[in-house]
């Protein structure tokens, strides 16, 4: 099938599914380049906030998603390389001379965003968990970035941890207020700054 | 196609929602009319909700099948269960109960009523549902608030969807006169009466001095406008009682009651919403309320008008 079919029929789904609620609190949807960092609950929810930007946006913006859940089956693999064109990185074979974080610099160029979810892996719903460092250093070597928090609510319950088949409940993204590694900010006080920032956008949308 | 009686109906409808629209537009531009901003921003919702709902009621009815309007109403039911589930909480221990909740129950229940297996669809979800869902979540083992959330799941299948498939059940009921027309202006007569005892009601209700029946529920629904919105809506159903099969007592009586249900169902739904702490069902166009917040009354009035047309239906022997 045609990949822009796929993929706008993809986004239809996406949107389905999650019930399409997007907000943008004091923040535009725009097309330079920026990180945009969620709460990680589900395997959906690469596709979910990919799938809440709007098109030209989205033709820029790459999800970061795991290659070991992703190129498992052939259909993950297209959906992952050809429809919404993710930057897979493995989680199991991480080599120090050539790190996540350079290879999405690489990857992003002058051009592309990216999805990113520091929590690392899925929380369990209820509670943001510590931010990893990947955020920290990805922002330390590319300061121009603008890093968007996102809240992703209720997609646990769409898709708890370990189930397969998804629940047609209705979710909803919020993309708040961007905010910059400031100069000689310490790694644990910004990944503190940048927790806060989704969870403000949590407290918002109760 | 439709004959006159039922192009008559609809037509009427349309003009009536244009009249609205027309008042709206005036009343909005003007400043100085006195009206609170709140009542003509809650008329100008209702008024959108209206729009839609008849403009795809009524082109459903275009295509002489039951099939289109029963997949609308299916469709209608699928959204309103999930504002009714998001709302409610649940545990992952509810999962798989809620995933045959919402693809197996709900298009099953539609698919019979499009069938008219009344002997199916009358029992599938009361019974059998019924049983399945507590069994389900007990199989997962989480047995925090079990009965709390067996229940809410219950109640969420039962008012979205059971309750509210039976009006294209309507479609299905067999009328003295077993022509197409005769079954899709019941279906609009049951609609239209059902949201302008609404309307009605929200009109009586603004009376100075009224007697607020439960202030910590609904403080819009007074006893003046319950009892002023059933006798007007009367009125209504009698000047409309050549749509219907029901002589013209019977087109008051049914007019009143679908008038009294649509008040429970408000009601409830209104419970419901003030127990979760939420003003809306949902958020589906810019902050207005969702689905379910505009079909309510249509759920409760739903099976109690479906069962008394299907037993005069029986008494006068067709």
């Amino acid at each position: 099938m045609d990949t822009g079919v796929t993929r706008n029929l993809l986004v239809l789904l996406a949107r389905f599914f999650s019930g399409a609620s997007v907000r943008w609190i004091d923040s535009q949807p725009d097309t330079c380049q920026r990180v945009y960092f969620a709460n990680h609950t589900s395997h959906l929810d690469a596709i979910v906030v990919w799938s809440a930007l709007p098109q030209r946006i989205r033709a820029l913006t790459r999800p970061v998603a795991a290659k070991d859940y992703w190129t498992a089956g052939r259909i993950r693999r297209y959906m992952a390389n050809r429809v919404f064109n993710a930057l897979l990185i493995d989680r199991t074979d991480i080599k120090v001379h050539r790190s996540p974080i350079d290879l999405m610099i690489q990857e992003i160029g002058n051009r592309y965003s990216l999805i990113v979810f520091p929590e690392g892996s899925r929380s369990s719903g209820r509670e943001i968990g510590e931010f990893k460092s990947g955020l920290y250093h990805l922002c330390k070597k590319r300061p121009d970035l603008e890093a968007i928090p996102v809240h992703i609510d209720n997609m646990n319950r769409i898709l708890p941890r370990g189930e397969v088949l998804p629940v047609p409940l209705l979710t909803c993204i919020t993309f708040g207020p961007p905010i910059w590694l400031e100069a000689g900010e310490p790694k644990v006080e910004f990944l503190r700054r940048a927790r806060e920032a989704v969870c403000r956008l949590k407290e918002i949308g109760a | 196609m439709w004959d006159w009686k039922t192009l008559g109906l609809v037509v009427g409808v349309l003009v009536l929602l244009g009249v609205a629209t027309a008042v709206l537009h005036f009343v909005r531009r003007r400043v100085d009319t006195g009206l609170d901003t709140g009542v003509i921003e809650t008329f100008r919702v209702r008024v959108r909700a209206w729009w839609v709902l008849f403009s795809v009621v009524a082109a459903a009815l275009l295509i002489p099948s039951p099939i289109a309007t029963v997949v609308l109403f299916g469709l209608i039911s699928f959204w309103a269960l999930r504002e009714f589930i998001t709302l409610t909480p649940t545990r992952p221990g509810d999962h798989r109960a809620l995933f045959w909740v919402f693809f197996l129950c709900t298009p099953l229940q539609f698919v019979l009523v499009g069938m008219g297996e009344y002997r199916l669809y009358s029992i599938v979800i009361p019974v059998y549902a019924f049983l399945f869902i507590p069994a389900r979540i007990a199989i997962d083992g989480d047995s925090k608030r079990f009965l709390e959330r067996s229940a809410k799941i219950q109640v969420g299948l039962m008012i979205c969807v059971y309750c509210l498939s039976h009006a294209p059940a309507l479609l299905t009921l067999p009328l003295p006169d077993d022509g197409w027309g005769s079954h899709a202006r019941l279906l609009f007569f049951f609609v239209l009466i059902v949201q302008l005892s609404d309307a009605l009601q929200f009109v009586w209700g603004q009376m100075p001095r009224g007697h607020v029946i439960a202030p910590s529920i609904n403080p819009a629904k007074t006893w003046e406008g319950l009892l002023g919105g059933a006798a007007s809506v009367s009125l209504v159903g009698v000047v409309l009682c050549w749509a219907t099969p029901f002589p013209l007592w019977l087109a008051a009586i049914m007019s009143a009651v679908i008038a009294v249900m649509g008040f429970a169902g408000g009601m409830t739904m209104s419970a419901i919403k003030r127990d979760r702490g939420v003003r809306d069902y949902g958020t589906l166009v810019e902050g207005h309320g969702g689905v379910l917040d505009r079909i309510d009354s249509l759920c409760f009035a739903a099976p109690v008008f479906f069962h008394l047309t299907q037993y005069y239906l029986w008494l006068t022997g067709t």
